[in-house]
């Protein structure tokens, strides 16, 4: 009658619901006195010197696009790994060839130094 | 009989009371769910607040200390109950300069996947909420919400530590997501299904554990890192970015990302017993007996990580992520298929 994933839905508003009430609890009985000084960002007692979004290095930036494909072929992975039994020695042939060429990329990518944290 | 099926029973009676009385059962469907979920949650909590007594104990003996021993008397097994009240009553405080809506949404948002989570994870024979078909994907798929929260709360914050922590974390999660989810591709082979409650079943016989030892030793390390504890926890690392993406956080909301931490902490242990470990079964105990004891063992497992190893650094995670495990997870998964047709 209801779908499988009602429960999850269900679920995710009692988890926000929970968040919620918690906060609010607290703000029924916590003290609030703000000042300007207890705002201002924290660096460790120091002023704070310019904003916190700093330009940043995103060194991960080659890892990351990586992930993407190799986070992909996972969802394949996965499909191919229940219905392993079925396919045998053909099923881990084709998947070896499939992964060996990802691999390679990886491989490459390592010789090239894409992996190496500069 | 099991102990679910006495719930069973009851809620068919209920059921049938339900629609003796001409009501519609969508509606008790609903309530039913509800009750769940509500079930769960204080499942979480409870578990949370006597992991954090238990990892302050278990910390402080491994540094020849007590940890806490005077709230509520015997070895103050009430500190966290007390630390949670004074929680409450804390201010919270709000940086002028923060991004108030990323800021205040990223601790709702963190504790969502905790929750969605556990409904999957048989804990005994048959107390379990939904035993979805993708099961262990669906486990790891919202999982990952949890990065995006922490990312929130880092940028949110308008801070340099906060920032720094939370690019640690995407950085942590690139490289170890991969071999987490692939350490497992090994089981779900073997298994023949994604479904948690059919992996606990495929183990009837034999452990997981027995035929992935390989698989084992990945998940655990990339879980490690997963769940953010040492020697893994750079996002928080309080010797060198204080505490993170969480330093501007206060009262309830710093008390929900401690919340899900120590509740990740549990999941991850969760799921390497129902994957790896046989799950609920085992001789002699009922059910909800053996499932609790073998993850509060993972958990004590992690704990003794936590308190043994010194903390990596960040381009060290990355390599150990890429260039060991990863390499060593495809490996298994290849070495499983070999056996499971030869042998």
């Amino acid at each position: 009658m209801f779908s499988d994933y009602a429960v999850v839905g269900i679920t995710i508003i009692v988890s926000l619901g929970f968040v919620a009430v918690a906060i609010v609890s607290a703000w029924l009985v916590r003290p609030k006195r703000p000042s300007k000084l207890k705002q201002s960002t924290y660096e460790c007692g120091e002023k704070p010197v310019g904003s916190g979004w700093v330009q940043y290095n995103v060194r991960f930036y080659l890892f990351a696009l990586a992930f993407v494909v190799f986070d992909v072929e996972i969802i394949f992975l996965f499909a191919w790994a229940v219905v392993f039994k079925d396919l045998g020695i053909f099923g881990l042939i084709e998947m070896a060839v499939f992964i060996f060429i990802l691999l390679f990329g990886l491989i490459w990518a390592w010789r090239k130094g894409a992996l190496k944290w500069v | 009989m099991r102990l679910a099926d006495y719930v069973v029973d009851t809620y068919r009676a209920i059921y049938d009371w339900w629609v003796g009385m001409g009501l519609d059962p969508l509606f008790l469907e609903i309530i039913k769910y509800l009750a769940q979920s509500v079930w769960i949650l204080a499942l979480v909590v409870i578990i949370v607040l006597f992991l954090v007594w238990w990892e302050r104990k278990i910390g402080g003996h491994f540094q020849s200390r007590m940890g806490p021993m005077r709230t509520g008397g015997w070895h103050g097994w009430s500190q966290t109950i007390a630390d949670a009240l004074k929680i409450l009553q804390k201010e919270d405080i709000v940086p002028a300069k923060a991004d108030r809506w990323v800021f205040n949404l990223a601790p709702l948002l963190i504790f969502v996947p905790v929750l969605l989570t556990l409904i999957v994870i048989p804990m005994g024979d048959g107390i379990l909420v939904k035993d979805l078909n993708v099961g262990i994907l669906y486990v790891f798929a919202v999982g990952g919400i949890t990065v995006i929260s922490i990312l929130m709360a880092g940028w949110g914050s308008n801070n340099k530590y906060s920032l720094l922590g939370a690019l640690r974390t995407v950085s942590q999660m690139v490289s170890y997501e991969l071999p987490l989810i692939l350490s497992i591709i090994g089981v779900v082979m073997v298994a023949g299904t994604m479904s948690m409650g059919g992996i606990v079943s495929a183990q009837r016989n034999l452990w997981f554990i027995v035929i992935q030892p390989l698989g084992f030793i990945v998940y655990i390390i990339a879980a490690t890192a997963e769940a953010n504890r040492t020697p893994f926890d750079l996002p928080e690392a309080e010797q060198e970015i204080v505490a993170g993406f969480n330093v501007e956080y206060s009262g309830m909301k710093f008390a929900m990302f401690f919340l899900a931490e120590f509740a990740n902490a549990f999941i991850v242990s969760a799921i390497a017993v129902t994957l790896f470990l046989g799950g609920w079964q085992g001789p002699l105990f009922p059910s909800w007996v053996w499932f609790p004891l073998k993850t509060f063992a993972v958990v004590f497992l992690l704990m003794w990580f936590r308190w043994t190893f010194p903390r990596f650094r960040v381009d060290q995670l990355m390599d150990l992520g890429w260039k060991v495990l990863l390499p060593l997870a495809f490996l298994n998964i290849l070495v499983t298929g070999l056996f499971m047709l030869y042998l």
